[in-house]
């Protein structure tokens, strides 16, 4: 059932990294973070029952189905993080990821679907520091940047200044992204000038490179937490803020999503800054991400879809959607053998 | 549409809810319909049918039949020929009907769901995800009950033959919210739904009987107003159940004045939803979605006055704009909308001309830029900004999907504005600080208060309002209570009439010897003896005709102050359980001290033996101890509704309750009504015996040395009927409990629908005050509370 417009783009050679592939007016402008304002972390008010009811009822309230269906999910695969962070990661391993970055859906789908010559892509590979150098090589030539985990994660509790080392060499070695975790105890003890200096200095290190919070929301337990966690990183310069290592208890949860939408809701309105969110850990099906998508989509705008301001962090979710994809040109349930592994 | 096109824009598309299987149960009828009487479908008597449209469409959806008096009567026929075999059934076998009835409902829950979607207008989520589940959630609950009445009713009996009337926003659920207790108890019944919705309740009776419910225990009569009308008015009826219109509800609480019919009223409202500057204002925006956006905003209980803290309303107001900017409205079977159809054209022209009258009255008027459908009863999600208490939209309930928007400046104000309404069915309360929550929670006038939450319902919580809102609660153990009588009532009889005493020659007095001092009863109005403000008085006789004093001829103005009196005595109601329970031991206390005293003026004015008048004075100073126990006792509930967090189930005092008391047991009479009253807070305007007042007169000095404040109690004497009436017409009276004559109950009933005030009467039959299961305890405890329910969901 391949239909629809065949938008062909048969020279698409991909662009340079850091630029961006759908046809947003305006670039969207980086956050410069600005001072610690302790009134807009205190004023937080967060409600449990109150923000699970909203997720609760929101796959009820908005669905899509057939050929928007796939565009969804199409564009989700632009938005994922490709990611690796297992103790066994090898060059090859990485190297095989990329490969799978670069061309995330069998190419008789793409044609069948019409996008065939998009140069369709994930959003970016993801990996530890020592597999940066391999990542950037790899993706040579391709709009996919790299993101790098850093300041000593998971737990982030290596010294701060080996914390910042450790970033400038991943910049050095070519990473666009740095996925830092911030420092847990801050939160825990209410320290929120602590949080702000460590996250501040991360993004001085970041340089030109984006800064993507992980806050570990799993080991920061309420919603007031992760709430004022997000607002004191935005406030200190993140570019995004991100819910999970994926090695916390428990990963992204759609509650814990809300929350962190509305802080980046408020500190546009205050700002005029966009930050980008991305969950990570625990979202494996096409249904998961389209949730989230969703709750994006009806919290921050239209926007918050791209990947400039959205990712999904991810190692199997592109297996399910590339058999959702394959059902959906075929009518047939797919099987993950049919689809070439990353 | 293209792949690439939904790549580009990101838009949903549609999702369409297939409707096959309701359109083909259509087709099966010829989309005409009879009743649903014994068991089957028969045609109307009058052969006439009655046109049901699809909302979303304006088409023709089916014929339903138009119900006469033979319908009626039918169905009142085989829903009484089935009732004694229905309770003899006993609790167990109630149950498995009732559980078949929850399994037939999750069994059949697309087929139902897509059919009131068609139906009603609303959107397929929430039939899907809220009123079939709910449905079969209160039949399950239900079950239950039947499984363990024995045990826990053992002093109730069904009440009969219930007719119940429901309405078109909920059709399906609010079938369940009636039937499910009705049939659990043992009642049988006849329903009366909604002449635009009524194809859910026709599936329903149908699969019902295919699972087993045998013919005559559900009967379903569908018509227009008049069907209704003659629902209430049939002799055969035992019980009239009615959800709708605050105005349809004053008419039946007018139509069954006497009957003896029993009463429940579910009614219209106008609830507040309150955002204090500490709430999670994101949280209370999507809580204003659940509140006036859910069901189209035809919902009774929907939060339709926003009352915002001024310092956070222009926040607010920006939020909540913003919020609307998303929300979508379209046919009822996609499955990616918010709102769906309003029931009927007649319902749009009226939400669109009260929005008119509010933008002439100065609201801003703000509405959801989305697109809606041309065709079919479509509206916009509505905000009415700079609405004032006095604007006409913030006092008539729209029953659309229309908010209006007001500030307040401390809580107090809050509680003033909230409790500025003749209605009183729900209120929301948003904030952060539990102590604040919880401290308005109890100060506002509504059955139900959710605390940081809206619109949760759950079939083991009551739901049922306050004032004008009606009474009754449906669900929970109080909602039992609605379809079953007291095994204690069942034996009265009719009062014997005793012709009063002639008046005998006067006594030749005491001669030159040193005469008693005078005594003057008075009234006892606000802690003070009064004289009657018209200043006549009525001679007290003995039952041979002798004069034993004269008592004031209380008047309209008298009851009219004591009514005042008793309003502004409210520190009553929050007066610990304490210190009420200490008040009541005291009055017993100072009662038994002038035992002799009182026993004398008994036998004075009865003639009953010295042992007998000893003996009332014993019961009364007993009666007294019992309402001292009960007043710390008689306690709410904690209800467990599936979810994170409690309801609790308070018992709250109704108010101003006016009291005329009978002739018999002077003393023990007046005690029995008043005391139970003011146990539980409420305070009291009391019209003692008419023809021996003296020791109700008596009492007020009891009344003046036992720390009672000043006018919890207030002693009204006089020609009772007539007082009773005036306590009946007066707007701030709440409730009214009228012993003694058929005449003032009807009266009482009948006169009760200026402000609904709940009634409690006797019809003429007398009680045995003697008699404890009759006459003391919750049998009248559960008439001198309403029940409030806060829902407070928890979580960090």
């Amino acid at each position: 059932m391949a239909q629809g417009v065949l938008i062909s783009n048969p020279s698409a050679v991909p662009a340079q990294p850091h630029a961006r592939d759908h046809n947003r007016p305006h670039p969207i402008a980086r956050n410069s973070g600005r001072a610690l304002e302790m009134d807009w972390v205190d004023e937080i008010r967060i409600n449990l029952s109150a923000a699970e009811r909203r997720v609760a009822s929101l796959p009820g309230r908005r669905t899509v189905k057939k050929d928007a269906q796939a565009a969804w999910l199409l564009k989700a695969i632009t938005c994922i993080d490709l990611t690796t962070l297992n103790g066994d990661d090898t060059t090859e391993r990485v190297k095989r990821l990329c490969a799978k970055a670069r061309a995330p859906i069998r190419s008789d789908l793409l044609e069948a679907l019409g996008f065939a010559g998009r140069g369709l892509h994930t959003g970016a590979i993801c990996v530890y520091h020592r597999f940066v150098a391999t990542a950037v090589e790899a993706l040579e030539g391709y709009d996919i940047p790299v993101a790098a985990v850093s300041t000593g994660f998971p737990a982030g509790l290596v010294p701060h200044d080996l914390k910042l080392k450790e970033i400038e060499a991943s910049v050095r070695d070519g990473a666009h992204e740095i996925d830092i975790v911030i420092t847990r105890e801050h939160v825990l003890t209410g320290d929120w000038r602590a949080l702000y200096a460590e996250v501040r200095d991360f993004r001085a290190a970041c340089g030109d490179a984006h800064l993507k919070t992980i806050l570990a929301t799993g080991d920061l337990k309420t919603l007031r937490n992760v709430a004022k966690a997000s607002m004191v990183c935005m406030m200190a310069g993140a570019d995004f803020i991100k819910t999970s290592t994926g090695k916390e208890g428990v990963n992204a949860t759609l509650p814990v999503t809300l929350a962190m939408l509305r802080m980046i809701r408020v500190y546009e309105e205050r700002t005029g800054f966009k930050i980008g969110f991305k969950p990570a850990g625990g979202i494996s099906t096409a249904k998961d991400v389209l949730n989230y998508q969703f709750l994006m989509k009806e919290e921050l705008g239209r926007d918050w879809l791209e990947p400039d301001l959205f990712r999904v962090g991810a190692s199997s979710l592109l297996a399910d959607i590339e058999r959702q994809l394959e059902h959906h040109v075929t009518g047939r349930y797919s099987a993950f053998n049919r689809h070439p592994v990353g | 549409m293209s792949i690439a096109h939904y790549y580009e824009t990101m838009d949903y598309g549609p999702a369409p809810e297939a409707d096959g299987e309701a359109r083909a149960w259509l087709k099966r009828h010829e989309a005409t319909f009879g009743h649903f009487i014994a068991g089957k479908f028969a045609a109307p008597a009058s052969g006439k049918h009655l046109t049901t449209i699809e909302p979303a469409t304006g088409k023709t959806l089916a014929r339903i039949a138009q119900g006469i008096a033979a319908d009626v009567e039918a169905a009142v026929g085989a829903a009484r020929s089935a009732q004694s075999s229905w309770a003899k059934l006993g609790g167990h076998g109630r149950a498995r009907h009732l559980y078949a009835l929850a399994r037939m409902l999750q069994r059949h829950a697309r087929l139902f769901a897509v059919l009131e979607a068609i139906d009603n207008g609303k959107p397929i989520r929430e039939t899907r995800d809220l009123d079939v589940p709910l449905a079969a959630r209160h039949f399950l609950y239900h079950a239950g009950w039947a499984q363990l009445q024995e045990r826990e009713f053992v002093d109730h009996v069904p009440v009969g033959v219930v007719g119940q009337i429901i309405p078109w926003n909920f059709p399906l659920l609010m079938l369940a919210w009636k039937i499910a207790p009705a049939l659990a108890t043992g009642n049988t019944v006849v329903l009366k739904p909604a002449e635009f919705t009524s194809l859910t309740a026709l599936l329903f009776a149908e699969l019902a009987a295919e699972a087993g419910l045998p013919p005559g225990v559900l009967n379903v009569v569908t018509g227009d107003g008049a069907t209704g009308a003659l629902l209430v008015e049939n002799p055969g009826v035992d019980k009239i159940a009615f959800t709708g219109s605050t105005e349809v509800g004053r008419l039946i609480r007018q139509s069954t004045a006497g009957s003896g019919k029993s009463l429940t009223l579910e009614l219209g409202g106008k609830s507040p939803f309150i955002v204090f500057d500490d709430a999670d204002l994101d949280g209370a925006v999507e809580g204003v979605v659940d509140a006036i956006w859910f069901n189209q905003g035809q919902v009774c209980c929907a939060g339709s006055r926003l009352l915002l803290q001024e310092g956070i309303a222009e926040t607010f107001r920006k939020r909540l704009i913003r919020r609307m900017e998303t929300l979508r409205v379209g046919p009822p079977l996609d499955k990616a909308i918010d709102m769906g159809a309003v029931v009927a054209p007649v319902q749009l022209e009226r939400i669109k001309a009260l929005v008119e009258t509010g933008v002439k009255e100065g609201a801003e008027k703000y509405q959801a830029p989305g697109p809606i459908p041309a065709e079919g009863c479509f509206y916009p999600p509505t905000l009415l900004w700079n609405v004032h208490p006095s604007s006409t939209v913030a006092i008539e309930e729209i029953f659309g999907p229309v908010l209006v928007a007001m500030t307040f400046r401390t809580p107090d104000e809050a509680v003033m504005l909230a409790n500025n309404t003749r209605y009183g069915l729900a209120a929301s309360v948003w904030s952060e600080t539990i102590g604040l929550a919880l401290d308005i929670a109890p100060k506002l006038q509504a059955g139900v208060v959710w605390v940081n939450a809206t619109n949760l319902f759950d079939a083991s919580v009551g739901f049922g309002g306050y004032r004008e809102s009606g009474f009754g609660r449906e669900g929970g153990r109080e909602g039992l209570y609605e379809y079953l009588k007291p095994k204690a009532w069942s034996g009265r009889k009719a009062r014997a009439k005793v012709p009063p005493p002639s008046p005998a020659a006067p006594a030749d007095g005491a001669g030159f010897g040193t005469p008693s001092i005078d005594r003057t009863a008075k009234l006892f109005v606000g802690g003070k003896q009064v004289r009657p403000d018209g200043n006549y008085s009525r001679a007290v006789l003995s039952p041979k005709g002798r004069q034993l004093g004269e008592a004031g001829e209380g008047n309209r103005k008298d009851i009219r102050n004591a009514v005042a009196a008793a309003r502004s005595a409210e520190g009553w109601a929050r007066a610990t359980t304490h210190n009420r329970a200490q008040i009541l031991y005291y009055l017993a206390e100072n009662l038994s001290a002038r035992g002799d005293e009182f026993a004398k003026r008994i036998g004075d004015m009865t003639g009953v033996s010295p042992a007998k008048a000893r003996a009332e004075v014993e019961a009364s100073i007993e009666r007294l101890f019992s309402y001292g126990a009960w007043a710390d006792k008689y306690e709410g509930t904690i209800h467990a509704p599936p979810l994170r967090g409690v309801a609790l189930a308070m018992h709250e005092p109704i108010g101003v309750v006016g009291v005329a008391c009978p002739d018999e047991a002077p003393l023990l009479g007046f005690i029995s009504l008043v005391a139970p009253l003011i146990a539980m807070g409420n305070r009291v305007v009391a019209v003692p015996s008419e023809r021996h007042p003296l020791a109700a007169t008596d009492f007020y000095q009891v009344l003046e040395t036992s720390d009672v404040p000043s006018g919890v109690v207030n002693i009204v004497t006089g020609e009772r009927d007539v007082l009773a009436k005036v306590l009946a017409e007066h707007d701030d009276v709440d409730a009214l409990w009228v012993f003694g004559s058929q005449e003032a109950s009807t009266a009482a009933e009948r006169l009760s629908v200026g402000n609904l005030k709940r009634t409690l009467v006797d019809h003429g039959l007398a009680l045995d005050w003697y008699d404890r299961a009759a006459s003391e305890g919750p049998i009248l405890l559960r008439h001198a509370v309403q029940v409030k329910n806060i829902w407070i969901p928890y979580g960090d």
